[in-house]
């Protein structure tokens, strides 16, 4: 181990180069859209890259306080003056955010490249993919880093964009038809965004996040509570938070198992991260609590029994995405320490968890040739591997003591039981009950797809004619006998290790649960307190 | 802040009239929706801007000079416009493909929605449990309509 000091000075340079590297990569990876080996060789080594620089900004946030850089130099010109251009902002909870979306992006490329080389995708035209795939993470990371409103905005439209090409892949008859309620969505998602930013400019004259949490305080309460309550609802459809939230299982669960992956991970937590910095940067004070906290109940609870009532286990899943997104609503919803350390330390974990369970479907659709629970059965005895590599995050996301989900649901109910209102006391109860109902809804995949015998299954015996891939020419999806599908039963290493590799990552969330919950105090400590977010970007003589 | 009532009223009408198109069906109506809607804002970005006034460079006035516009608010329009262009030209690329494979136009419901959906309520649990009980005739060694499919033929 090489000690490697980390000069405070370095902090300028490092902090745009999550968005710069995967841009360039980008580029280049379109460059070399023929010389598939050294498109991957480059998108891997950008993201590796990414996660290292993510890793020095979390140190560097961490020791230094808040790094705010001033793009072009065009920062405050004298005291009591916002910045001219652009500022990107790294305290603790976006370098936690960089990190671990950087590990997840890392994960899944490798994953989605382990599956295109057993798919033998050299014949096929998917030298989009990978380009794509860089500008998504670039967008996620600029929506973390942005430190004013328009620029999180591009954020957004970037990662949208790549999404809208990502999702409908290989343009199949499913994929069009998901990918056109997805973009019109999103797309009136982005509109009510930038209502709400024309709305604040008019409001206090400036975008820069900083400077908008020292004027807003001027602004009148019932104009403050109307300007929080559309950019709430740009938010929320973006979060899938509840009443905003059925385009999301309708999209997620045709695109290929990579794409979901990604998707189910970062997409809907940018949106919860764009909550946190609106509800405790620009509009402290709580004056929607009790609106967040009846939609994180509703969130929580018709997610999850939207999950109850699902059979194919992509679906499942994006129903209890949904679910899960209500827990950390609840945490923000509390205005308090402990219900923002709570949620910090839930979305990290769940961005996570749900990555995995995403790759594992990939993994069963490759064991066994489906994924709707009528034609799976028998699994546990095909791979005891594969439902090792299913339970561990499965039992992760019910809660189960002593993994993440465990610790974080525990910080939360126990914020919640601080708060003590009969609202907050409901939310619990919805908590308890939602945790149960989630640990129901994985003991049900289990029981179906790994314990009863194939021969039980309803329709055991049918399989798709293939398994979802990154390119999927198909017109119409066919279903075949399982016996004449030959490429079953053997999943690639390359799809297994970064399954692995994640499930090791979320793990040690819950072996070194003491340090890194100790971290999202501190980060939820220094996102209630705003002052050293402010001082950072307009310096001391504000 | 003082702006302008006409502004106010057709960024109103534009919005409404958007937002109407897009409940249809028709993906050329809510696409056309969307555009209503991207305008009507980038018409109150305009407006929020407020009236003109000096250059935008610190510490000068120009004498009266005062016809200036706000940049910041027409630096905004600008992406806004760019992006929203982007997305129409996919979502029209994507509509086409749409009526390739459909030769409809239109959002269609999820199957898998409507498939879950029927299972509550209309159906007596016998015959869900009768639809979902394995179809034993189909599973003989005799060749059946699946061998018939083009690249499987002779496949048993």
């Amino acid at each position: 181990m090489i000690p490697v000091v980390l000069e405070s000075s370095l902090a300028p340079v490092l902090t745009p180069l999550p968005v710069l590297v995967p841009m360039l990569a980008a580029a280049m990876t379109l460059f070399a859209g023929r010389k598939p080996r050294l498109q991957r060789g480059i998108t891997v080594l950008a993201l590796s890259v990414v996660l290292v620089v993510s890793a020095a900004l979390l140190r560097l946030a961490d020791r230094d306080g808040t790094i705010a850089l001033q793009v072009g130099g065009w920062g405050p010109t004298e005291p009591g003056m916002g910045p001219l251009g652009i500022t990107l902002v790294v305290d603790r909870l976006s370098a936690l955010m960089l990190v671990v979306s950087s590990i997840v992006l890392l994960a899944v490329v490798i994953y989605a490249i382990g599956q295109g080389i057993r798919d033998g995708d050299e014949r096929q035209p998917v030298s989009i993919f990978l380009p794509t795939y860089l500008v998504l993470s670039a967008g996620v990371f600029m929506a973390f880093l942005a430190g004013d409103l328009f620029n999180l905005f591009v954020g957004f439209e970037v990662l949208l964009s790549a999404s809208f090409v990502l999702l409908t892949i290989g343009a199949s008859k499913e994929r069009v038809r998901a990918g056109i309620t997805y973009v019109m969505v999103s797309m009136v998602s982005s509109m009510v965004f930038l209502f709400g930013i024309a709305l604040v400019y008019a409001a206090t004259g400036t975008l820069n996040l900083a400077e908008l949490s020292l004027r807003l305080e001027s602004v009148p309460d019932g104009t403050r509570t109307a300007l929080f309550a559309v950019l709430l609802v740009a938010f929320g459809i973006k979060a899938a938070v509840f009443p905003l939230s059925a385009w999301l299982p309708d999209s997620y669960p045709t695109a290929p198992a990579p794409v979901t992956a990604v998707f189910a991970g970062l997409l809907t937590k940018v949106g919860v991260y764009a909550i946190i910095r609106a509800h405790s940067l620009l509009f402290p004070g709580g004056r929607m609590d009790k609106v967040l906290l009846v939609a994180g109940l509703l969130t929580m609870m018709v997610g999850i029994l939207g999950a109850i009532a699902q059979s194919d286990i992509k679906r499942l899943l994006s129903f209890t995405l949904v679910s899960h997104i209500g827990y950390m609503v609840f945490g923000i919803a509390l205005s308090s320490e402990l219900g923002m350390s709570g949620a910090i330390y839930y979305v990290a974990h769940h961005i996570l968890v749900q990555t995995t369970l995403f790759l594992v479907v990939g993994l069963i659709e490759r064991q066994a040739g489906a994924s709707a629970l009528e034609r799976l059965g028998g699994l546990a005895a095909a791979s005891p591997l594969l439902a090792f590599v299913f339970v561990v995050p499965a039992l992760n996301l019910g809660g189960i003591p002593p993994f993440s989900g465990f610790i974080g649901k525990v910080a939360l109910l126990e914020a919640g039981a601080q708060d003590g209102s009969v609202l907050a006391w409901t939310l619990v109860a919805g908590g308890v009950i939602t945790s149960l109902l989630t640990l129901y809804v994985v003991t049900r995949v289990w029981t179906k797809a790994f314990w009863r015998s194939r021969e039980d299954a309803p329709e055991g015996h049918l399989s798709a004619s293939a398994p979802s891939a990154l390119v999927d020419n198909t017109e119409e999806s066919m279903d075949i006998q399982l016996a004449d599908r030959d490429d079953v039963g053997r999943m690639p290493v390359g799809m297994l290790m970064p399954t692995g590799a994640l499930i090791t990552v979320g793990l040690a969330l819950t072996v070194l649960a003491g340090p890194i919950f100790a971290y999202s105090e501190r980060a939820a400590n220094e996102v209630l307190d705003r002052g050293q977010y402010i001082t950072a970007v307009l310096g001391d003589g504000r | 802040m003082t702006t302008y009532l006409v502004s106010l009223i057709v960024i109103g009408g534009l919005v409404s009239a958007g937002v109407y198109l897009l409940l249809e069906r028709s993906l050329i109506r809510m696409l056309l929706g969307l555009l209503l809607i991207s305008n009507a804002i980038n018409l109150l970005i305009l407006a929020v801007g407020g009236p003109s006034g000096n250059p935008p460079v610190r510490g000068r006035t120009s004498g009266d000079q005062t016809t200036t516009a706000d940049p910041l608010a027409q630096g905004l329009i600008l992406t806004a416009i760019v992006i929203t262009m982007g997305v129409a030209a996919f979502v029209l690329a994507l509509t086409y493909r749409s009526y390739r494979l459909n030769t409809i136009e239109e959002v269609s419901n999820d199957p898998e929605d409507t498939r879950v959906s029927r299972l509550s309520g209309t159906e007596s649990a016998e015959e869900i449990a009768e639809r979902l009980d394995p179809d034993l005739t189909r599973d003989t060694d005799l060749p059946d309509e699946l061998d018939a499919l083009p690249g499987y033929e002779g496949s048993r």
